[in-house]
């Protein structure tokens, strides 16, 4: 909201500089965005008229302009070409120092000597116009040697603009913001003159006004003004518009957008002579019933809604022969709109329900000044005060006009301000620090806060402005926060809290850095790819299935979540492939979804108005994606990192099992599933990225052969599920021990790791078995092939004798057979 | 008619059928196109002798052409799908390999140094800084009803302070019941729920993790984003022990040279809510572009828990008080890197991502 520090200042004397101001507005949470200087640097500045335009020999882009500014003629070079002989322009002189701290000297061009410039609105900083000169015949009556700001009737002033938060629905007028620095600074708050009825005539033998829907209009107040002559608007009330970003239009509509701008209470004129039966009634909308709105749009009223908690109702005003007229408190309709032929004002002055404004001005997507204030809540009390400002600023410019007597003031449901209990511990208990009752007093009552003294507490009433305030304890903080936010939260003393229980990681969090560590200190790059993904992108692994979808996208190929990081992580590695830096691992750590139903067990969660609904939400699955993409990066390096993995992060026993169906985006024959062993639960895949989908997102370079490893974490982090290593550790013999090499000719549907596990069962004496070769081909038969172990043999209390090695060796031979192995 | 040039075309097609259903391999097929369906196919030469013909006729025996080539062509199509189906089979079972018979020492692994992306490296060091305070970590799900995104923390459906933030909304269930997350706040509701269900107050917990909003892309917003988000509930905890915490905080995560001030602001959530910033880390305080002359620079929200949300999740109000805080941890990292274009977080250059330690 822009505020200009001149309206400011008939409301509170404020001597600060203007960076005083920003910080003390800013501290009182009405924080300025910018500063905008309108009409400084244009004191020197004068009305001249041109005499005379001359070419300059060899320049077609600038000519010699003669004017005239009151002292004879002056030669100027221009280059703007929007004006012609006699036209009056503004003249900066040679010495004049323009807004922005240009100084306008004497200047050769092309030998010809130029004494001044000619200005467009932008060089004065008027407004953004700089197609050409600010050409002032038509916008004033102009006088050749004028002061610019006296010809344009212009004051220089400070503009802020300011953001106001949702609950401050009293700041959105100059009023508001001046009631604040009042009561911060300790200053008196003046209230601008308002005009008093000035004809015997009643209202209401001229016009009329009913609510229907008291629930939906609180208030609904009609002034007549007759004799009213439409006229442009008083030179000060343009520029206040103008200051605060508003187009003046006319002197009556002006003076409502002043009255708003300045009280915060929006209003309405109508052309009488346009309203049927002069009346105004307040009532819902019937559903088939459309307005066209001043900005030229129809709308279909009382249409519901799409959004939650969309009722679909809207609030119109209608005239005496049930004709509607304009969308309440949001946008008038064209057919009673003020004309040059109006002479008859009814002025509606209004308070709607803040709640029912919200939603059909989101449902219309029509968004005005007016629907802004209502939407955060007028004061329900100011109509009638609004309306006397109104007919004060009216007749400045039609003296002659009358408002007629007891205006019009019909009563629906009006909020009640709530009281609040405020008790002598309340505030410390919530800031932490006593505040002086003195202060709490003048802080309150400067705000409009009233005050019952009680025996153990005070009785505080929010003023009718401050809808935001509520009732009970919620009130209470609103209330504190409005006495902390007036004393200056910079001035409340900080305290470090402490507290008995331990700031510590859980198991899940720890295992997720180790899990990083481990990941990046086997040389990945962390990356992040995009969650919202498109529907090709979903069915290159995914084709055929239901998938979780955004109802709004920012565009069409982010409007699906994705299922899996494979190909996000995949496409990562091309581009930077394709850019000559494809020797790299990358990793990412993140989420994926399926949609509920896919899942066996749907997240079932509240939601809905009041979480009274149960609503199933997409699983969503941690999993850490693994690409490995070196020049000899294959599904061995996969598996060779996994194997680092498993130990570093203490998991006891996984299989990694061949699958007969791997999922997509692996290769399907070089895919492997990680399977506890004690569990039996699936840990992730290991294996190479499918040829197929290399190509999808890729662009024909011949690509290599990509690790994959693509781990559940969920899973991981479950130790029911990944059953990690007893925590007692094994105390290796101080014994020698025995080794045996055995060599295993083994059925291929055996897996190495079945087959190490079934050794380590076969003997107490068993310490280790590992895999150290594996051959396969000539002198070996159709579908078998040799896995050769080293067994390490022990016993804690002995040194084993030949004919305990040997019995071992049996029962090592025995265990394999059993698998179908044979000796080799 | 017995002059027709098309006297034979049955047989010729069968022939071409019988080469098609012959060649056994992409190559072969590659080879053979041109004399099968192309200008050195039979048909072709059919083709152009039907110019010789009446109109009458030429038409009649142009369509019984269009057809056998029609055959022709789809007989070259299935068996074109059949030879690539034939030949990734096949080049996938000369690739078979048996993950469970590989024997990781055997793998040539080149030592090369990693790294963590800026993103986790950021929330990791955000959170040694708290779990130091005495904070817990806790996660939350990124798809949130909007129970736990809105209306628990006191932002009813319709309220014009949903407009505070842009929505992503998922298509599931009645219309804007399902949400991205377009903060971690709903991760507080969880974690009250969940303590007040266990009777396991007080909490003193951080929560990070990523959220969602609909914002367009540009040098400062990205779509996704990482917030880290505290939240206290314990006996007797004012405003004054948010400020300490927020100051103890900033100290330690940018330096001693660093503060906080914390100004009045709004959120539906808490009350009374502020907004906090730091000394400009550009320029230490002194005024410069980055913080427009003022010296600090925004960072985040905080305040007071709402009544209405301790009564939304059941906390008895005069037993408990609390407050909560929130900030972006990209911000942090854009702050602390002087990281100039946030669109760099997802582009996955390697060059950008083997920077950080």
């Amino acid at each position: 909201m822009k505020v200009s520090l001149n309206w400011l200042r008939e409301f509170v004397d404020l001597p600060e500089t203007i960076d005083d101001l920003r910080t003390v507005l800013d501290d009182l949470g009405l924080v300025v965005e910018g500063i905008a200087n309108v009409g400084h640097g244009l004191e020197d500045v004068v009305v001249a008229r041109v005499d005379e335009i001359r070419d300059i020999q060899g320049a077609d882009r600038i000519r010699l302009v003669v004017v005239d500014a009151g002292h004879g003629p002056l030669e100027i070079v221009c280059g703007a070409m929007n004006f012609a002989v006699g036209d009056h322009v503004p003249l900066a002189p040679v010495g004049a120092v323009l807004p922005g701290g240009f100084t306008i000297g004497e200047r050769t061009v092309r030998g010809v000597t130029s004494h001044g410039m000619l200005c467009s609105p932008r060089e004065l900083e008027l407004n953004d116009d700089h197609q050409g000169l600010m050409v002032l015949d038509g916008l004033i009556e102009p006088h050749v040697g004028e002061r610019l700001l006296a010809a344009l009737k212009i004051t220089p002033d400070v503009v802020f603009d300011i953001s106001v938060e949702g609950n401050r629905p009293d700041a959105w007028c100059v009023e508001g913001v001046a009631r604040d620095l009042a009561t911060r600074l300790r200053r008196t708050l003046r209230s601008p003159a308002g005009a008093s009825t000035n004809s015997a005539t009643k209202s209401d033998s001229f016009a009329s006004a009913s609510i229907d829907d008291p629930d939906l209009c609180g208030r609904l107040t009609v002034s007549v003004l007759r004799n009213v002559k439409v006229t442009a608007s008083p030179s000060w009330v343009a520029q206040r518009l103008q200051n605060a970003g508003m187009r003046p239009i006319s002197n009556v509509v002006d003076a409502s957008n002043l009255v708003m701008l300045e009280l915060g209470q929006p209003t309405h004129p109508y052309d009488a002579a346009r309203v049927a039966r002069h009346t105004l009634r307040a009532r819902r909308a019937r559903p088939g019933e459309t307005l066209v709105t001043l900005d030229g749009v129809e709308r279909q009223l009382a249409k519901s809604g799409r959004g939650l908690g969309d009722t679909g109702e809207d609030l119109v005003i209608v005239d005496g022969d049930d004709r509607v007229l304009g969308l309440a408190g949001i946008m008038g309709g064209a057919s009673s709109e003020i004309s040059a032929d109006t002479t008859d004002v009814l002025l509606e002055a209004a308070f709607f329900d803040p709640m029912t404004i919200a939603r059909s001005s989101k449902r219309h997507a029509l968004r005005s000044e007016a629907s802004n204030r209502f939407e955060r809540g007028v004061d329900p009390q100011l109509a009638l005060r609004a309306a006397a400002r109104y007919a004060a600023i009216l007749s400045e410019s039609v003296p002659e006009v009358q408002w007629l007597a007891n205006p019009i003031d019909v009563h629906g449901t009006i909020p009640i301000p709530p009281t609040v209990e405020l008790r002598g511990t309340d505030i410390a208990r919530l800031l932490g620090v006593e505040i002086a009752p003195e202060d709490v007093t003048a802080i309150l009552s400067g705000l409009g806060f009233s005050l019952v003294q009680k025996r153990d507490h005070v009785q505080v009433t929010a003023p009718t402005s401050r809808l935001d305030v509520r009732a009970g304890s919620e009130g209470r903080a609103d209330v504190i926060e409005e006495i902390a936010r007036l004393y200056s939260y910079r001035r409340l003393p900080r305290h470090n809290p402490s507290w008995p229980e331990l700031g510590v990681l859980n198991d899940r969090q720890r295992l997720r850095r180790k899990l990083r560590d481990v990941v990046v200190d086997a040389g990945a790059l962390e990356v992040w790819t995009a969650t919202l993904g498109s529907d090709a992108d979903f069915d290159l692994l995914h084709r055929d299935q239901p998938r979780v979808r955004v109802t709004n996208p920012l565009a069409a190929d982010e409007s699906v979540l994705r299922a899996t990081q494979i190909t996000g992580v995949v496409r990562a590695w091309a581009k930077n492939y394709e850019r000559g830096l494809g020797d790299v691992i990358l990793a990412e750590f993140g989420v994926v979804f399926a949609h509920p139903s896919v899942t066996s067990e749907p997240r079932m969660t509240k939601g809905g108005a009041g979480g009274t609904l149960t609503l199933a939400l997409p699983r969503e699955n941690e999993r850490v994606t693994i690409v490995l993409g070196r020049p000899d990066d294959d599904a061995k390096s996969a598996v060779a990192l996994w194997s680092v993995l498993a130990r570093r992060l203490g998991l006891q026993d996984v299989v990694v099992r061949s699958v007969n169906e791997a999922p997509r985006g692996l290769h399907p024959t070089r895919a492997a599933g990680l399977v506890d062993r004690s569990s039996g639960a699936l840990l992730g895949y290991v294996g190479e990225v499918d040829a197929e989908l290399v190509d999808a997102v890729t662009t024909g370079s011949p690509l290599r052969r990509l690790g994959l490893l693509d781990i559940d974490f969920d899973a991981l982090a479950d130790a029911r599920l990944a059953t990690r290593v007893p925590s007692a550790v094994m105390m290796p013999s101080r014994f020698p021990s025995a080794v045996l090499d055995l060599a295993l000719v083994t059925p291929q549907r055996v897996n190495a790791d079945d087959m190490a596990y079934a050794l380590r069962q076969a003997s107490d004496l068993v310490e280790e078995v590992t895999l150290f070769d594996v051959y396969q081909g000539p002198g070996l038969a159709e579908g078998t092939r040799s896995l050769a172990y080293n067994v390490r043999l022990s016993s804690s209390d002995r040194t084993l004798n030949e004919n305990e090695v040997t019995r071992c060796r049996a029962q090592l031979i025995d265990a394999a057979a059993s698998l179908g192995a044979v000796l080799r | 008619m017995s002059t027709s040039p098309l006297a034979d075309l049955a047989q010729q097609t069968t022939e071409l059928l019988a080469a098609i259903a012959a060649l056994s391999t992409l190559d072969a097929l590659r080879d053979a196109e041109a004399s099968l369906t192309g200008k050195r196919s039979p048909l072709a030469a059919l083709q152009k002798s039907l110019g010789a013909l009446e109109p009458a006729t030429r038409k009649t025996a142009g369509a019984e052409l269009q057809e056998a080539r029609r055959i022709v062509e789809t007989a070259l199509e299935e068996r074109r799908a059949d030879l690539r189906r034939e030949a990734r089979r096949s080049s996938l079972e000369t690739d078979r390999l048996d993950l469970g018979d590989v024997i990781p020492s055997d793998v040539h692994w080149p030592l090369a140094a990693g790294h963590p992306g800026l993103v986790s490296l950021t929330q990791r060091e955000l959170e040694d800084v708290f779990v130091g305070m005495g904070f817990t970590v806790a996660d939350g799900p990124e798809v949130e009803s909007d129970w736990y995104n809105f209306e628990a923390l006191n932002i009813p459906p319709a309220h014009p302070a949903r407009g505070l933030w842009d929505t992503f909304y998922i298509d599931l269930g009645e219309p804007e019941t399902v949400v991205l997350r377009t903060h971690t706040s709903p991760t507080q509701i969880h974690l009250m729920e969940r303590a007040v269900a266990t009777d396991s107050l007080p909490i003193h917990s951080v929560m990070p993790g990523r959220c969602f909003r609909r914002d367009t892309p540009d040098a400062s917003h990205l779509y996704s984003f990482h917030q880290i988000e505290g939240l206290v509930v314990d006996r007797g905890i004012t405003f004054g022990d948010l400020a300490g915490v927020i100051e103890t905080f900033t100290r330690a995560y940018f330096g001693p040279d660093i503060s906080s001030r914390l100004r009045p602001g709004y959120f539906p959530f808490t009350e009374p809510s502020a907004e906090f910033e730091v000394t400009c880390t550009i320029c230490r305080g002194a005024g410069c572009r980055t913080c427009s002359s003022t010296g600090w620079l925004e960072l985040g929200g905080c305040g007071m828990l709402d009544p209405a949300v301790l009564a939304a999740v059941g906390i008895d109000g005069e037993q408990w008080s609390g407050f909560a805080f929130g900030f972006g941890i990209d911000r942090c990292a854009q702050m602390r890197h002087e990281l100039s274009d946030m669109r760099a977080l997802i582009e996955n250059d390697v060059r950008f991502l083997g920077q950080f330690s």
